[in-house]
């Protein structure tokens, strides 16, 4: 059908990992300036705001790192049960839980505890909590067969109802109106990174919701590259999800495996609600999880799965949410939900139509690069 | 439509001067940089049995492919029966006389025989009509050609044989003069080799143009007038068959000189490694796939298992190497019970000592989009190559790689490379190197050749005959009979599941062990075999 244009030679790897989401993610702004221009706004301008946004206003910068911390959790969650070929939707689910396991553990122990010790509480609390609530799907998907996408979606439900009910119950703060608990006592937070830097002498840093758990994040992303790429637990996750088959020859438990890696994945959900309940909030609050669940999907598939592209999946994520608050702010046409369509484009490019210019790209490298000569010269 | 292929001949064609059939003029065709077919020249007499013969990658099947329209050529002519034509599909290349039987069969296994034959050429919306034609269609067949099949008999219910029997029907119903047999013999016995190869000759008889391809050289010497060598995507050389011999053949394909018979040295069995007795298993939905199966294996010798593909010996490795629960029965291995109760897991049999080198590479014994230095952990990654810490070492990793790679010869072999970018022979030499490089007690080996072009064949066969000298108990199972028989020290058949019989080397007669492959009954004078035998 094709026979005039041939098979395309292969991409080279450096194309692969940095030109071909530069040009997604730019044919997603192009087609958005389309979608701004037939509002009759001027796209330059606009997309002018969104860019700057997130970056140069006092604070902005702060912002856009805090809603970063979400998505790199979120998007790690995803990443590494995709290793294995697992795919997590329960994010959400086990943000909730992470969320309410933190909730639960400050009001019972209240201020008694110093910092030192409560603060490494927190974190493994919502790490714990994140990833029981992933093991039972886990288990049902390891041995009694049943699709994880499946579980893990009503289980998304299930955490949504409790948290419902627990916060509309024993756990809301008494005499108030609204879902939600108690203020945390001081010992059990994890600072805002103004507060720090303040404390630290520099005074003119503007405040914003970034705290501490930024730094968690980090980490996160640094564990979970050794836990894939160094680890032998990573190679036998890496190993089932690539080959089960050959993993069970190689002696690899696929199901044992199965629930680790679940466990994994919903800890590091879990741990989002560092960010959102332990930092930023210092509360339990309802649907504190605002989604970010869902949109480390996204994240994950725009990073390719590797801690360096959820990261920087993160941070243009999190520019796009603060540049949305501003373009809401400065236009009267061109509501907050521009952002979402960027998103929804971006994911397009990226994500469906990943390979939609593959082709073109390898092909037009091709002609340009010098061609190596081919070692062997037959189809071997 | 309903016409054989006999009484379509044309008149003439038998006693006028060489008439050409299919005629190829630098053909290519390129897959991005890997030229799989370069200047192709063939020229195919009208009448004649032609085999092409090449390694495995060599581009036989491109070849096949263009001829039959399901790819493209990049350039150069194709005359069929003297026309240039230009076949774009297997429609066009059907209607041009051109017929084909796939490598792997293209039937209904829930449709009767009739309704495969039926299938495209049903006519009218009502079935009757097709069906009374078609019927006739196979009696035709049958008086003309000796192919005898019952038109009711499902196809899923038919031995291999008959199946491809059916396919032959199949593509030479349309009235064709030019039938492509891909690999035909890779799942026959050697007796239904023989009446496939029947076949062929009163097809040739009746005018029809016969292209063979295989990797066999006995075949192409049993059955061919001329043969074509295929290198590297390239023709090497045309010669009349009567003017060739195996080794010339095999020097072409390969381009350099070649070992075709194993130096194969007396073996000296030590002390019993593995003694299986009434072994049995069953497939997940319930069927039993192994039966009352026993042997012994002693270090130090190389037990065959011989069999048709799917008569219970992956079944039987896969069980051997914890892969596969056992049923009925049990194992003693090196010491070790294993029975149901005492089930033991593939990491299990790797500690105790045996090592498994599986029969498919591309679903077991490789992990295809991991890196070769990843690959040769595979299964031995908590042992001593990848270190003592909590992280793998890197470079103990790629040092132990970087060693197999110089070893074991794998070419354009370099531990960062990832599998699925390697020939399919050094795939198998990377998983031979794991496993070889394991020093087990005990091997179980499974197809250790299948895909693997000549060169990498020899290596190979050299490698198990040094492990078995180094006291290795070795497992082979094949169903290539010659491997089986070159390489064994004893020669166990399976059939259905069960064994039918043991033969010593040196008494393997192909014929008899023929025999036993397809269920017949073993002489006497072998004991495993008594009341044993099932029939298909």
């Amino acid at each position: 059908m094709f026979k005039s244009l041939g098979t395309p030679p292969p991409l080279p790897r450096w194309a692969e990992v940095l030109l071909l989401p530069l040009i997604n993610i730019a044919v997603a702004f192009l087609a958005c300036a389309v979608v701004i221009w037939a509002l009759g706004e001027n796209p330059r301008e606009v997309l002018w705001t969104l860019f700057q946004g997130p970056f140069l206003y006092p604070g902005n910068l702060g912002y856009t790192l805090y809603y970063a911390t979400n998505f790199i959790f979120t998007g790690l969650a995803v990443a590494v049960a995709f290793h294995a070929k697992l795919f997590n939707i329960g994010g959400e689910g086990q943000v909730t839980l992470g969320g309410l396991g933190v909730g639960l553990l400050v009001m019972s122990l209240g201020p008694t505890l110093p910092a030192i010790l409560m603060v490494p509480m927190v974190i493994l609390v919502s790490a714990a909590f994140g990833a029981l609530w992933a093991l039972i799907p886990g288990y049902l998907q390891a041995y009694r067969g049943s699709h994880i996408v499946i579980t893990t979606i009503m289980f998304n439900f299930i955490a949504s109802a409790i948290m419902v009910s627990l916060l509309s119950g024993p756990m809301m703060q008494p005499g108030q109106m609204s879902p939600q608990t108690p203020p945390f006592p001081s010992n059990a937070v994890l600072h805002k990174t103004h507060d720090v830097l303040h404390w630290l002498g520099f005074d003119q840093v503007a405040n914003s919701p970034m705290n501490l758990s930024f730094f968690v994040a980090l980490l996160a992303l640094v564990g979970t590259w050794m836990l894939i790429w160094r680890t032998r637990l990573g190679y036998e996750i890496r190993g089932i999800g690539n080959n089960p088959d050959a993993a069970h020859y190689a002696g690899i438990r696929v199901p044992r495996i199965v629930l680790l890696t679940m466990a994994i994945s919903g800890a590091l959900a879990g741990m989002m609600a560092l960010n959102e309940v332990a930092g930023a909030q210092q509360r339990v609050i309802l649907n504190f999880s605002g989604q970010y669940g869902f949109v480390g999907i996204a994240v994950a598939l725009i990073g390719r799965n590797h801690p360096v592209g959820i990261l920087l999946a993160s941070l243009l994520f999190g520019a796009l949410y603060q540049g949305g608050t501003e373009i809401d702010f400065n236009y009267q046409s061109i509501t907050r939900e521009m952002v979402t369509l960027i998103q929804g484009l971006i994911i397009l490019f990226s994500g469906a139509l990943y390979y939609m210019f593959d082709p073109w790209l390898a092909r037009i490298l091709a002609l340009i690069l010098p061609r190596k000569a081919n070692p062997e010269g037959g189809p071997s | 439509m309903t016409q054989p292929v006999g009484s379509a001949q044309q008149a003439g064609g038998a006693h006028s001067a060489p008439r050409l059939a299919l005629e190829l003029e630098k053909i290519s065709k390129s897959f991005g940089p890997v030229r799989a077919n370069r200047d192709i020249d063939l020229q195919v007499e009208s009448g004649t049995i032609h085999g092409i013969i090449g390694e495995n990658g060599a581009g036989k099947s491109t070849l096949m492919k263009i001829l039959y329209g399901m790819q493209g050529a990049d350039s150069g002519r194709m005359l069929v029966n003297g026309k240039d034509e230009d076949i774009r599909s297997s429609a066009d290349a059907i209607a041009k006389g051109i017929g084909m039987v796939h490598q792997h069969f293209m039937l209904v296994p829930t449709f009767s025989v009739l309704e495969n034959v039926m299938l495209g050429t049903e006519g009218g919306a009502l079935l009757a009509d097709g069906r009374t034609a078609t019927r006739k269609l196979l009696a035709e067949f049958a008086e003309h050609y000796g192919m005898r099949v019952d038109p009711d008999a499902l196809v899923g219910s038919l031995p291999v044989g008959i199946r491809q029997r059916v396919e032959i029907i199949k593509a030479l119903k349309g009235g064709a003069k030019i039938l492509i047999l891909d690999e035909p013999t890779g799942v026959l016995t050697p007796q239904e080799t023989e009446g496939l190869f029947d076949i062929l000759r009163v097809l040739k008889a009746d005018g029809v143009t016969i292209l063979l391809i295989t990797h066999k050289l006995d075949e192409i010497m049993a059955i061919t007038d001329r043969v074509s060598v295929m290198r590297r995507g390239e023709m090497v050389g045309h010669r009349d068959t009567k003017d060739t011999n195996p080794q010339e053949l095999a020097e072409l394909m390969v381009g350099r000189k070649v070992l075709l018979q194993v130096d194969h040295t007396p073996a000296n069995p030590q002390e019993l490694r593995l003694t299986v007795d009434g072994l049995g298993a069953r497939s997940k939905a319930g069927h039993q796939v192994l039966q009352d199966i026993s042997f012994e294996l002693r270090a130090g010798e190389i037990l065959g298992v011989a069999g048709v593909s799917g008569n219970g010996q992956s079944e039987l490795m896969e069980t051997l190497a914890g892969m596969r629960a056992v049923g009925e029965g049990g194992f003693d291995l090196l010491g070790h019970r294993v029975d149901a109760r005492n089930p033991k897991g593939p990491d299990a049999m790797r500690d105790l000592g045996l090592a498994h080198i599986p029969e498919d590479r591309h679903h077991h014994g490789l992990i295809l989009s991991f890196q070769v230095q990843e690959n040769v952990i595979l299964g031995y990654h908590h042992g001593p190559l990848t270190g003592q810490g909590l992280l793998m070492d890197r470079d103990k990793i790629r040092q132990h790689s970087e060693r197999l790679i110089e070893e074991f010869d794998v070419r354009n072999g370099r531990s960062n490379v990832l599998a699925k970018h390697l020939s399919g022979g050094n795939q198998q030499k990377v998983v031979i190197a794991r496993e070889v490089d394991a020093v087990p007690k005990v091997l179980i080996v499974g197809q250790p050749t299948r895909g693997v072009d000549v060169g990498a064949i020899e290596f190979i066969h050299k490698q198990l005959i040094a492990l078995r000298d180094r006291g290795c108990a070795i497992l082979l199972i094949s169903v290539e009979l010659e491997e089986i028989m070159s390489l064994s020290d004893r020669i166990i058949v399976m059939n259905a599941g069960r064994l039918v019989g043991e033969v010593a080397r040196g008494q393997a007669d192909e014929n008899e062990l023929g025999l036993m492959m397809g269920g017949g009954r073993a002489k006497p004078k072998v004991p495993a075999a008594q009341g044993e035998a099932s029939h298909v």
